[in-house]
């Protein structure tokens, strides 16, 4: 029970994945202000402005759903935890997990974003409507090809979806990353990860400059910081779902974590360099991006593995 | 999907002026646009009527900060133009070096701001980055990064040093690499491509219909470029080309800006070199009745200022019409049938200054009437200059 407790608050649930994603977070920004000549945040500069949101005060638009408009982001933050210790059981070779997790963690991974539509709906304002629904559009674009690319990750690790079985299968055979087909999975899970963490050239459902931040417009205080809070625990546990299922997961002891930590930032790195050299695109332009080219690429990498390579 | 109005405005990420946008859309598609605008109206014109022909200069600079060289430009050529005065060689060469540069710093922010609109922040970070060259050599030879004062009835205040000139040419050929970078990085970029092509296209007939000047009717087919069509300062002793281009889309648009900044650092280098020496100021002595007319190509477009003098020392009457007036009034047709996307781009793609172009409306609150209509303010205007003219 108490063990449980741990496993869910401290390490490696919420206080864990939050703090990893504060600094995940810290990467992203300090990395984008070199991009742009600028000198960036210090590292704290995440963890500040959470606890600065905590203090402000909660404003609740007069005509939205109360209960929903504050649950939304609890969910949102529930959710990044759970998929952060679904992912590192198998990680820390603690527990075997159970029959179906990877099945699970999809699941999850998707549970931020449905969040911030029912909270985008809930608060009742157009843009915010107007946010959700392009939210939800860009879901049903990228769920597909990541969906596919997965696939090619079970076959590779012989049918299996527990997790902790396809990190022992990697173990014993190599990344799934080192195959011709594996790497075009991942380049697919890649693309489809910026989309899912809101970065450029996806952040189509809060275009700042657009819509206002979109399903955010009416956020204020606590909630927002909840919103914020599960942006960067995804940005931290979405690498890690990645590098578990594509890349080997993340060996215990001193040396596995450093290497691991080497995994996380490189595809961090990735990732802000694609955020920083697009500009947005359009909804109808990202669904027809994820749809077309990255599908097919998805169906490539299957027809590759079931051939062998 | 039900119609709903997405309000741009009166505050709102996208533009850093007070206005309102109200979008009409049905889904992600705009039907029809609300152009509101007079949240920041300062009464520029009746400030200019209370004060001294030199200090108009200087309150009209007041009206555009970041084309704050425009206004003064097309004021000097209306009290000039009023005076029967005109100002030394040398005094235009350095007015048109002067007017050149702000160019290229206006079209590098515009720049930097489509680059954030587009969510393309790099883009903003680095035309901002090397906007800073142009302001470096505004502070040494004016004094000033932003409102230079280097304007006068009859000629300029700061003269440019001989030894400031190669250094001046150095730091423009450091500009026109970066210039380049930028030129490849909108030709090549298939993402820009994909996100500005077709989008908010304003056609020839359009830019006719509705007056547009600047680069958005350049973009569009329509050569109109005072400097060209009616040369002032020392345009007609200089060699440039007028960009134009036919689409007359949001990514041409860029395109005419990007091209115009090269146009403009070839002008600047012949009036360095073409320079001529002598005096850079006449002083100004007094004031014939009439009226006079000034014109000038902001980097917005033509910016139009026309005086009446009564023969005393403060104009009669000062009206500007500065070049945004027409230019925001083409997003009635060219944002309608986009999506809110494209809609917000094509907004911001006529690079519109909102406080050049403020009027003043009296409605009353309760009713929503106009509480003045034409033979109204006609009335009340006559009546004030007779009260003025006893006074005075």
């Amino acid at each position: 029970m108490i063990k449980g407790i741990f496993y869910f608050l401290i390490f490696p649930g919420f206080l864990f994945t939050a703090a990893m994603g504060c600094l995940s977070g810290w990467f992203d920004r300090k990395l984008t202000a070199r991009i742009h000549w600028r000198v960036g945040p210090p590292w704290y500069q995440n963890f500040v402005d959470f606890l600065k949101l905590l203090g402000k005060e909660i404003i609740v638009p007069a005509d939205s759903m109360r209960g929903l408009f504050l649950f939304a982001p609890v969910t949102a933050v529930i959710g990044a935890t759970l998929l952060s210790v679904v992912l590192w059981q198998p990680n820390l070779r603690t527990d075997s997990g159970f029959l179906g997790d990877l099945i699970v963690a999809i699941y999850l991974s998707m549970i931020p974003a449905l969040a911030l539509i029912i909270g985008g709906m809930a608060s009742r304002n157009p843009l915010a409507s107007l946010g959700a629904s392009r939210e939800m559009k860009l879901m049903l674009a990228y769920e597909l090809p990541f969906i596919v690319s997965i696939a090619t990750v079970i076959i590779k690790n012989g049918y299996t979806i527990r997790l902790y079985e396809m990190v022992q299968h990697q173990a014993a055979h190599g990344a799934i990353i080192g195959s011709p087909s594996g790497f075009i999975a991942f380049i697919v899970a890649l693309l489809c990860m910026q989309a899912k963490l809101g970065l450029v050239p996806f952040d189509i459902a809060e275009a700042e400059t657009e819509i206002m931040g979109g399903p955010l417009v009416e956020y204020s205080g606590a909630p927002l910081g909840f919103f914020r809070l599960s942006k960067l625990m995804m940005l931290f546990a979405m690498p890690v779902f990645l590098i578990t299922v594509f890349w080997g997961g993340i060996a215990p002891g001193a040396l596995g974590a450093a290497v691991g930590l080497g995994k996380l930032l490189v595809i961090l790195l990735v990732a802000v360099l694609i955020k920083n050299t697009n500009p947005r695109l359009r909804i109808d332009q990202a669904l027809r991006f994820f749809w077309g080219p990255v599908t097919v690429l998805a169906v490539i990498s299957i027809l590759l593995t079931l051939a062998g390579l | 999907m039900s119609k709903k109005i997405i309000p741009v405005g009166p505050y709102h990420p996208l533009q850093e002026e007070p206005e309102f946008f109200q979008l009409h859309v049905d889904g992600e598609r705009v039907v029809d646009i609300d152009i509101i605008i007079g949240y920041n109206h300062r009464g520029i014109e009746k400030l200019c009527e209370m004060r001294t022909f030199d200090q108009v200069v200087f309150v009209v600079e007041r009206i555009c900060g970041i084309c704050s060289i425009s206004h003064p430009s097309a004021s000097v050529n209306c009290i000039e133009d009023c005076a029967r005065v005109t100002a030394p060689l040398r005094a235009q060469y350095i007015r048109m070096i002067i007017a050149e540069l702000e160019r290229i710093h206006s079209h590098m922010l515009w720049l930097g701001l489509a680059g954030h609109f587009i969510g393309y922040n790099t883009v903003f970070m680095w035309a901002w980055k090397y906007r800073e060259i142009v302001l470096d050599i505004f502070e040494r030879i004016t004094g000033n990064r932003q409102s230079y004062a280097m304007f006068k009835p009859g000629g300029i205040r700061r003269d440019i040093k001989k030894e400031e000139v190669p250094k001046i040419i150095n730091e423009l050929g450091e500009l026109e690499r970066s210039l380049e970078m930028f030129r490849g990085a909108v030709l090549d970029d298939p993402v820009l491509h994909a996100r500005l092509k077709g989008v908010g296209i304003l056609t020839r007939e359009d830019v006719i219909t509705f007056s547009a000047v600047g680069p958005t009717a350049r973009a569009s087919g329509v050569a109109i470029d005072v400097r060209k069509d009616d040369p002032y300062f020392a345009y007609d002793k200089v060699d440039f080309d007028m960009i134009v281009t036919e689409n007359g889309d949001v990514f041409d648009k860029v395109i005419v800006r990007v091209l115009e900044m090269f146009e403009s650092v070839r002008i600047i280098k012949q009036g360095l070199t073409g320079m001529p020496d002598g005096p850079y100021d006449t002083p100004l002595k007094d004031m014939p009745p009439g009226e006079g007319v000034g014109r000038a190509e902001a980097p917005r477009g033509e910016v139009y200022h026309y005086l009446r003098s009564d023969g005393s020392n403060t104009p009669a009457r000062y009206k500007v019409r500065a070049p945004s007036f027409m230019n925001v009034a083409t997003n009635a047709v060219s944002a309608v049938g986009q999506s809110i996307a494209d809609a917000t781009l094509t907004l911001a793609a006529v690079d519109p200054c909102y406080c050049c172009t403020e009027r003043m409306q009296a409605v009353d609150y309760k009713t929503r009437k106009k509480v003045y209509n034409w033979s109204d303010l006609v009335r009340l205007s006559q009546e004030k200059t007779q009260q003025l003219k006893k006074k005075f």
